[in-house]
């Protein structure tokens, strides 16, 4: 078998061994080489969830469902279901996820361990404030289960903890009750930046979901031009539209990265110019949530070197000015993605030690791995980032410094208390280097 | 066609028969789980009672399928519970040691008993229902390794040849009486019975999709099927070659 990867296919390590679970309380063999870590899905982008010294777990045989309270909307589910299985089963049932990230091919343990977010943190927080407890299992044999009211030092070690304080095995949570499986969604135009902040002001204080995308690679008055994108459940109505989804995939790995200046100027500029629906619109969630699982593979077109992800963020009072110099910064080297991704966090304050959200806004962008050059390019950002008091966001990290890890987790320390001393993964070793 | 509403499954604690379980709970039915691990039995019947809905009933027991005795009243209890059954599946099987059997009468005796006699056993009872009731549908999950005795493997292929040429023989005793006896036989599947193998190959299947080829052919009243049907062309083939050659090959 090939060695797990990452999102990004970036870095590629072999673990000594594989070790699939099937059973949430089955034993795990002592013979296997430690460290041990649990790898779900691999849908983060970089090294969170790979290991290449001990044995990596793969959690999604763990892919059943405990329990469903249909009528308070509590659900208890095995650790490595993905969120897909989970909305198939809760969504015509008038059910939907508290908080979701932009795929559904997430594992619920990989939602708690890199405690994620969605397009409605402002109003709805992370993924793990809607967790009611999940069990744990240490090396050691002993087995925790903890909550936000028991051994709550455990829960706020695990959710955000990023695979290191042992095995989740189980996850309980609460959903949001919905009409059917349609959103209503309102998009509008921003010329640049200034308008940005005003428009996403305006449509925070009244929508659940926001998100807004961004054309990279606009320069001068255009910077920071882009589309944002409001949301709420669709109301109970008579008729709704009929929805079929259709599926792609990305059949090969090019040798080289498709993604490159000329053919993400023009993605990007027509994104910018599709039609837009400032009176709203019924779209299914699936587009709407998640429009990149529809395309299998897509992280193919980056070729064989992979790519990166950014994502920061940066404390509300320097928002405006780090978020101009960024984008400043990536349109000068003519780099970025096909869309880079900003959202504002609200006040509502994480549970983990290690969570990655906080007040604040939030940039995402992709870049095809171009060896040095992209590198030094995260260096200038990462300045921008530190000197702004921000953080990068370890589920979409392959290369950060340790002490920049340090400066925006600066309760690194305390956590490594509750790390499982049979469990590590690359990304903590090099942060803690 | 025939309706699966009630299904009996032994051996629900397989891969494969989960997979089926799960789709058939999707489809509506009402299902009954034998399994011998009490951990897995229970956490398969959980998972399967959140995805049915109210309607539906969900349940089982735990036995060893090798202890006969219990057959009878294994099947009492799913009649019962369901009331009545549309469809049974036999799924349960291990995957023996070989050079152990080679070396350990008792062992190769266990390995015939857990994957032939034992299915034997219940079929027999199960038949003697079927036929009275004038309908419904049994399968058997035998294998590809049936087809054909190789040195790697021929105390399993032998005991699955044995159900399959049962099965044969039970086929024709029961079309007379409208009732489906439905052999699969499944190539190489991702499950834990293979976890020692190397699955890297175009070869394998994942047990959903044997599992969407079962009920299809529970449904369809099918008499044999390969899963998936190119095991078919490959088997047509190991079947076909000379003895004098086969003999010296190293399958
Ligand atoms: C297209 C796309 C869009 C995305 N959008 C967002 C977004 O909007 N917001 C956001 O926050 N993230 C987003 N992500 C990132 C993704 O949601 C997270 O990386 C998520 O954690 C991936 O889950 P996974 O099951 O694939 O986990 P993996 O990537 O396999 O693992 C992630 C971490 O979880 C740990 N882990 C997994 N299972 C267990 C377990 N059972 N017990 C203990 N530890 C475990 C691993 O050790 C690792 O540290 C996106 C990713 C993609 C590909
Ligand atoms: N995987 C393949 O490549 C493949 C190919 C062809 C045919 N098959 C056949 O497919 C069927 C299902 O196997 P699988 O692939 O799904 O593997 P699996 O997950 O290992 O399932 C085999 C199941 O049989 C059960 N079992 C064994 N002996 C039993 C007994 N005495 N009483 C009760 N249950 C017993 C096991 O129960 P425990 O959990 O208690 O051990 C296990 O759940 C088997 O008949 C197998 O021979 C498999």
């Amino acid at each position: 078998m090939n060695s797990p990867l990452s999102w990004n296919r970036l870095p590629r390590v072999s673990p000594d061994a594989v070790y699939r679970l099937t059973q949430r309380s089955a034993d795990i063999p002592l013979h296997l080489p430690r460290p041990l870590l649990a790898y779900g899905n691999g849908r983060s982008y970089g090294d969170v969830c790979l290991t290449e010294q001990g044995t990596l777990l793969l959690t999604r045989g763990l892919d059943r469902f405990i329990s469903f309270d249909e009528q308070n909307g509590i659900l208890r589910c095995e650790a490595g279901i993905t969120l897909q299985e989970i909305l198939e089963l809760i969504v015509p049932r008038g059910w939907f996820l508290p908080v979701t990230p932009g795929t559904r091919m997430s594992t619920v343990g990989g939602a708690v361990s890199n405690d994620v977010h969605g397009k409605n943190h402002h109003t709805s927080g992370t993924f793990c404030h809607h967790v009611r407890c999940l069990e744990l299992w240490r090396s050691d044999g002993s087995i925790i289960e903890c909550g936000p009211e028991k051994h709550q030092q455990w829960f706020e070690a695990t959710v955000g903890g990023l695979g290191l304080t042992g095995l989740i095995r189980w996850v309980e949570f609460g959903l949001i009750p919905i009409e059917n499986p349609w959103m209503w969604v309102e998009s509008r135009r921003f010329a640049n930046l200034d308008e940005f902040w005003t428009l996403n002001h305006q449509l925070e204080s009244r929508w659940p979901y926001t998100v807004a995308w961004i054309d990279c690679l606009a320069s001068g008055n255009a910077r920071g031009r882009g589309l944002i994108l409001a949301a709420d459940h669709a109301a109970a109505r008579n008729e709704l539209p009929k929805f079929k989804e259709r599926r792609r995939r990305v059949p090969i790995d090019p040798p080289f990265s498709l993604v490159n200046r000329v053919s993400l100027r023009a993605l990007n500029g027509l994104y910018y110019r599709q039609p837009i629906k400032p009176q709203g619109g019924l779209t299914h969630y699936a587009p709407y949530f998640y429009p990149l699982d529809t395309i299998q593979d897509w992280n193919r077109i980056y070729g064989r070197q992979g790519f990166y992800q950014y994502q920061c963020v940066i404390p509300p009072r320097e928002a405006e000015a780090a978020t101009a110099a960024l984008l400043e910064t990536i349109g000068r080297r003519g780099e970025g993605s096909f869309l880079a991704v900003l959202k504002t966090f609200g006040n509502k304050s994480s549970l983990g030690m290690l969570s990655f959200p906080r007040a604040g806004t939030t940039l995402a962008l992709d870049f095809p791995n171009r060896g040095d050059k992209t590198l030094r390019l995260f260096e200038e950002l990462d300045a921008i980032v530190r000197e702004a008091g921000g953080a990068l966001y370890p589920g979409k990290d392959a290369r950060m410094p340790a002490s920049l890890f340090q400066s925006g987790f600066p309760q690194w320390e305390a956590f490594s208390k509750y790390v499982d001393p049979n469990f590590s993964s690359e990304f903590w070793r090099r942060v803690t280097s | 066609m025939n309706t699966l509403n009630r299904v009996l499954i032994f051996g629900a604690t397989s891969a494969i028969a989960e997979q089926t379980a799960r789709q058939l709970v999707a489809q509506g039915a009402s299902l009954y789980c034998v399994g011998r691990n009490r951990d897995k039995l229970m956490a398969i019947i959980g998972d399967l009672r959140a995805r049915a809905s109210s309607q539906q009933y969900i349940d089982g027991c735990v036995a060893d399928l090798t202890d006969s005795a219990q057959h009878p009243n294994l099947i009492d209890a799913a009649d019962h519970q369901l009331g009545g059954i549309d469809g049974v599946l036999i799924a349960h099987g291990t995957l023996p040691d070989q050079k152990a059997c080679q070396a350990d009468t008792s062992l190769t005796r266990q390995e015939i008993e857990a994957n032939a006699l034992s299915v034997i056993n219940l079929l027999t009872l199960l038949a003697n229902r079927f036929e009275q009731q004038q309908r419904g549908v049994i399968a058997v999950i035998s294998s590809v390794a049936g087809d054909r005795g190789r040195q790697s493997n021929y105390i399993y292929g032998a005991a699955k040849g044995m159900v399959t040429l049962f099965l044969q023989g039970l086929r024709n005793r029961l079309a007379k009486a409208n009732v489906n006896i439905v052999t699969i036989k499944p190539g190489f599947v991702d499950t834990p019975m293979t976890a020692a193998f190397d699955k890297g190959g175009p070869l394998w299947t994942a047990p959903e999709h044997i599992a969407k080829g079962i009920i299809k052919a529970m449904e369809h009243g099918k008499d044999e099927v390969y899963l998936p049907w190119f095991w078919w062309g490959i088997m047509l083939i190991i079947k076909h070659i000379p003895e004098r050659i086969f003999k010296r090959m190293s399958l």
